[in-house]
């Protein structure tokens, strides 16, 4: 409780502490009649959000993202990986696929969002988008951590006659593990990022993205933001689902 | 017969094994002794296929095992399933039997993390003794291991009656092999009982 205190309501509270004392500053000091339009009050963005998430709707919202944002996130997690095992593997796949993943990592996510919607039905694109994020990085971590695989372990493993599938299983996996872990936490806070902007380009029917397009539209700040803390929220309930799995995995790294 | 004959092996041109020749029978223990960077491990591991030598060749009777001069353990894999990785899948539940041969007994189920260094290494020689082979080819098998527990586990692997080539520096352990060969100059037959 006492961690919990100082890990997470402690910096919470100052924070939010800020951001009243903006709003002050913005009525009090540069006397503006109201913040509503710029920087809405704290009180007032999580009333906006109590009354959101007793609406039915919200929930469907809600799980439609996290639902296109984890397919997006599955889909470059296993497309990246495969893509670092051929990669390594194969000099060919190396010559053919390595530049392909570093143009994706190059190219602006507003210019994938915009050729997808005209490629892909309006409803996959933020998972397109958000596995298309997912992908370099992931590729990334793998390849590091297959190329830094400890070569004295190989060569024991080939000297006690592992063979192939045992080698992978007992060293490979174990060595890439921190790798991929730390490759999925980065990937996923840019899986959010890039579907949510997928989702207020291409408006999906259900979506967080398609509300905060709207609230922008109508000049309503509070449910931009209230839909904003609902994204950190999912966000931060995946990544520690994410974060739960992985340290499963990592204390017992061999498959 | 082990004959190895005419090897050389350079390392950045430089010579570490020139022309070297030797045969041993292929019983019992012999010790290769020399001060470091004598080639003993350059040896071992042109013994064992895996290195290339410059030139020569080197015959045994059957295809080696060996135990590297690093423990090379694998940190995520508990004593036991050190031992069990190498051996057959019918022959897993022997992998207490090897552990005893190295008085490892009651530590199967620690991690490498969890053994002092003389554990690691007498773990490490479990699992290379585990693995078989024709010859076994022992780098530095006592390192960090006190004299009385070596020669113990010494005179166990002699009773597996295979031919052991081994490279060490403690006394008691060239004193208590079959035969001792100096790599220190031209190599040299010392003892051979």
């Amino acid at each position: 409780m006492k961690q919990f205190w100082y890990a997470f309501l402690l910096p919470l509270l100052f924070w939010l502490t800020v951001w009243q004392g903006a709003v002050w500053y913005l009525t009090a000091v540069r006397g503006l009649p109201t913040t509503e339009f710029i920087l809405p009050p704290p009180l007032l963005v999580f009333r906006t959000l109590a009354a959101l998430v007793v609406e039915p709707v919200f929930w469907q919202t809600a799980l439609s993202t996290l639902l296109r944002i984890f397919c997006g996130l599955l889909l470059g997690v296993l497309t990246g990986s495969l893509t670092a095992i051929c990669t390594s593997a194969w000099r060919w796949a190396d010559r053919l696929l390595s530049p392909a993943v570093r143009v994706i990592r190059a190219t602006p996510v507003a210019s994938f969002i915009l050729l997808i919607i005209l490629w892909a039905p309006t409803g996959r694109v933020p998972a397109i988008v958000s596995a298309l994020m997912v992908l370099p990085v992931v590729w990334g971590n793998v390849s590091r951590g297959i190329a830094q695989t400890d070569s004295l372990l190989l060569e024991a493993a080939r000297a006690y006659r592992f063979g192939r599938w045992k080698t992978v299983r007992l060293v490979y996996v174990p060595s890439v593990l921190p790798y991929f872990a730390s490759g999925c936490h980065t990937a996923l806070g840019l899986a959010w990022k890039a579907g949510v902007a997928a989702e207020v380009l291409c408006l999906p029917k259900e979506a967080i993205g398609t509300q905060v397009y709207w609230s922008k539209i109508y000049l309503e700040t509070p449910r931009l933001f209230a839909w904003t803390i609902v994204v950190l929220v999912l966000s931060f309930l995946l990544e520690r689902l994410l974060g739960a799995c992985l340290s499963r995995l990592e204390r017992r790294p061999s498959l | 017969m082990i004959s190895i004959a005419d090897i050389t092996v350079r390392y950045q041109d430089v010579p570490v094994l020139d022309r070297f020749s030797l045969s041993l029978p292929s019983e019992g223990i012999s010790a290769l002794s020399g001060p470091s960077g004598c080639g003993k491990t350059t040896l071992l591991r042109v013994m064992a296929g895996l290195l290339v030598p410059d030139r020569g060749r080197v015959d045994l009777p059957a295809p080696p095992t060996i135990l590297f001069q690093e423990d090379r353990l694998l940190p995520w894999r508990t004593a036991e399933e050190h031992i069990a990785d190498v051996l057959p899948r019918s022959g897993r539940s022997e992998a207490g039997r090897w552990l005893a041969l190295v008085e490892l007994e009651g530590e199967g189920g620690k991690r490498p993390a969890a053994l002092s260094g003389g554990m690691r290494r007498r773990l490490a020689l479990a699992r290379a003794l585990a693995c078989g082979g024709g010859t076994y080819l022992l780098d530095e098998p006592f390192t960090g291991v006190d004299e009385a527990r070596a020669a113990r586990i010494l005179d166990r692997i002699r009773g597996l009656g295979v031919p052991v080539v081994l490279s060490s520096h403690e006394p008691v352990v060239v004193a208590m092999a079959d035969r001792m060969v100096s790599l220190s100059g031209p190599p040299l037959i010392l003892k051979d009982l």
